[in-house]
């Protein structure tokens, strides 16, 4: 295996609503700060890879002007994911496992406001069983946080308890949404928004992008004093049907926690991107996170959940946990799809 | 119904309506060239790295991936055919008799090319020639290109073939 490193990473602050820029716009000061911060130029990037949607977007083949934001001619070597961000990340690290690059550019937009996000993720659903029944995505959340409610595996209070801690987290986060301290009885106190789940169990709807800077072997440590090596990744899917899986567990986030070598050694740092907090509960479960494990120290997607980059922004925020090291070894997930559906896990350390 | 309903064999058809409403922008960039063509104005934006004029404006060079945020460069709605096509197909909404020309124009001080439509006889039209814009009435602008009719010849002599040929 090639040796390749977090070297770069940069965010905008997550929005509940951008309302004078474009995506590219928002990417641009992004991808510009990235690069400035590395002091690399164009012609030093080997590949380039997003991950978006054209659903959020609303128009085919609406990541393609996200190029202008990178600089695109003369051309680049560039590839798109209609997934976060992390799963572009996924793909330049396999490609400069290949050798094909050296420097990779990563980099995942989304601007959910334009439209109603909960109703337009209904369309990743079954075409035939599932979407003509416009089965909203916080409605189908509520239906597995309910199975482990009537199961016995969490109650309401764990559930609130992690909102209270993700948005206190969130305090030291200049980019996050929602930051501050709160009451778990305030929290139980107020109306269910789909019942069993509440307002603060729901990850906000954030407009925002994400850049991250990959580098391999002598140029990772050229390029950062202390780079946030990957020394393990891998994604696991579970069936797009509901009814054949288990709810109350996340084996893919296990398959791949197992796959990533997560349990090879301690964990000092996770970036968890679950966007309710019953699932964030099943993914800290499903790496086997111990108390010693700082969890969401950026407020993870509790706090601020730009779509399509608030994966690929977890495994930046854990590969800034070494680069300062506070942490030496650091956990990332990503997840995509209903009730956890897809998983990626990414391990980050400080040699 | 002219004709019932299968009800054997594979289900070939299955209505699944998706309405799904969007509320756009167009961006800083964008809006700030369409509120100036509602003016009369043409804007457009200079790359910091090597000065060339983007038309119209946009917030960042697809060359070099840099913000465009400076000042704006207004340009005169006059310039030269780079290159042209002479279109025999229908087309609604094209406020020209066919055969049509689709033109490719640079326009003066501008350093990309700007799509419309040129009116001229067919038999006429080269590259070189020097055109400018047809406006509608005033009354009519909105922010929108179309407040420009098409382009049209001025009869100036043709501009010699070094200022445009890099867009060939």
């Amino acid at each position: 295996m090639r040796d390749v490193a977090v070297v770069g990473f940069s965010q905008s602050p997550s929005m509940r609503r951008e309302p004078n820029r474009n995506e590219v716009e928002i990417l641009v000061p992004v991808i510009t700060e990235l690069k400035k911060n590395a002091g690399i130029a164009n012609d030093q990037v080997d590949f380039v890879c997003s991950g978006s949607s054209d659903y959020l977007a609303g128009q085919a083949f609406a990541f393609v002007s996200s190029l202008d934001a990178v600089g695109a001619w003369p051309p680049v070597s560039e590839s798109h994911v209609e997934m976060d961000g992390a799963w572009a990340l996924y793909e330049a690290w396999v490609k400069m496992q290949m050798g094909y690059a050296d420097i990779a550019l990563v980099y995942g937009f989304g601007k959910p406001s334009m439209g109603d996000l909960p109703l337009t993720m209904a369309l990743q659903l079954d075409p035939y069983t599932m979407m003509p029944l416009w089965p909203d995505a916080v409605s189908l959340a509520a239906l597995q946080a309910r199975v482990l409610l009537d199961g016995g595996h969490v109650t309401e209070r764990e559930m609130a308890e992690r909102a209270v801690r993700d948005r206190k987290h969130a305090k030291s986060n200049p980019f996050a949404q929602l930051k501050g301290d709160f009451e778990v009885e305030k929290l139980l106190a107020a109306p269910h928004l789909a019942s069993p789940l509440r307002k603060h169990d729901c990850a906000p709807i954030s407009d925002g992008a994400s850049a991250i800077l990959l580098a391999a072997g002598d140029k990772a440590k050229q390029l950062c004093k202390r780079p946030a090596w990957i020394t393990g990744i891998a994604h696991i899917l579970e069936p797009m049907e509901l009814g054949v899986r288990d709810l109350t567990r996340s084996r893919s986030t296990e398959m791949a926690a197992q796959k990533a070598g997560v349990w090879r050694d301690k964990v000092d740092a996770a970036e968890l991107s679950a966007p309710f907090t019953h699932q964030e509960i099943l993914v800290e479960r499903a790496l086997g996170l111990s108390s010693k494990t700082h969890v969401n120290p950026s407020g993870g997607a509790l706090a601020g959940n730009p779509m399509m980059a608030v994966g690929l922004s977890r495994i930046g925020e854990a590969a800034g946990q070494v680069w300062r090291g506070t942490a030496d070894r650091a956990v990332a997930h990503a997840t995509s799809g209903p009730c956890l559906q897809q998983n990626l896990v990414c391990v980050l350390e400080g040699k | 119904m002219s004709e019932a309903p299968k009800t054997e064999g594979p289900v070939e058809i299955q209505l699944a309506p998706i309405e799904l409403a969007y509320t756009y922008s167009a961006g800083q960039s964008a809006t700030r060239f369409l509120r100036a063509i509602a003016e009369g104005k043409l804007l457009g934006q200079r790359c910091p790295v090597d000065g060339r004029v983007y038309f119209p404006t946009r917030g960042s060079c697809p060359q070099h991936g840099v913000v465009i945020d400076g000042e704006p460069v207004v340009l005169k709605d006059v310039g030269t055919l780079v290159t042209y096509s002479i279109v025999r197909v229908p087309s609604p909404n094209i406020p020209l008799q066919l055969p049509y020309i689709a033109a490719q124009i640079l326009l003066d001080g501008a350093n990309t090319i700007l799509m419309h439509l040129l009116n001229c006889k067919v038999e006429d039209v080269h590259m070189g020639m020097r055109v400018k814009a047809l406006w509608k009435p005033r009354e009519e602008w909105t922010t929108s290109v179309a407040n420009i009719i098409y382009f049209e010849p001025t009869g100036e002599p043709d501009a010699p073939y070094e200022t445009y040929k890099e867009h060939i």
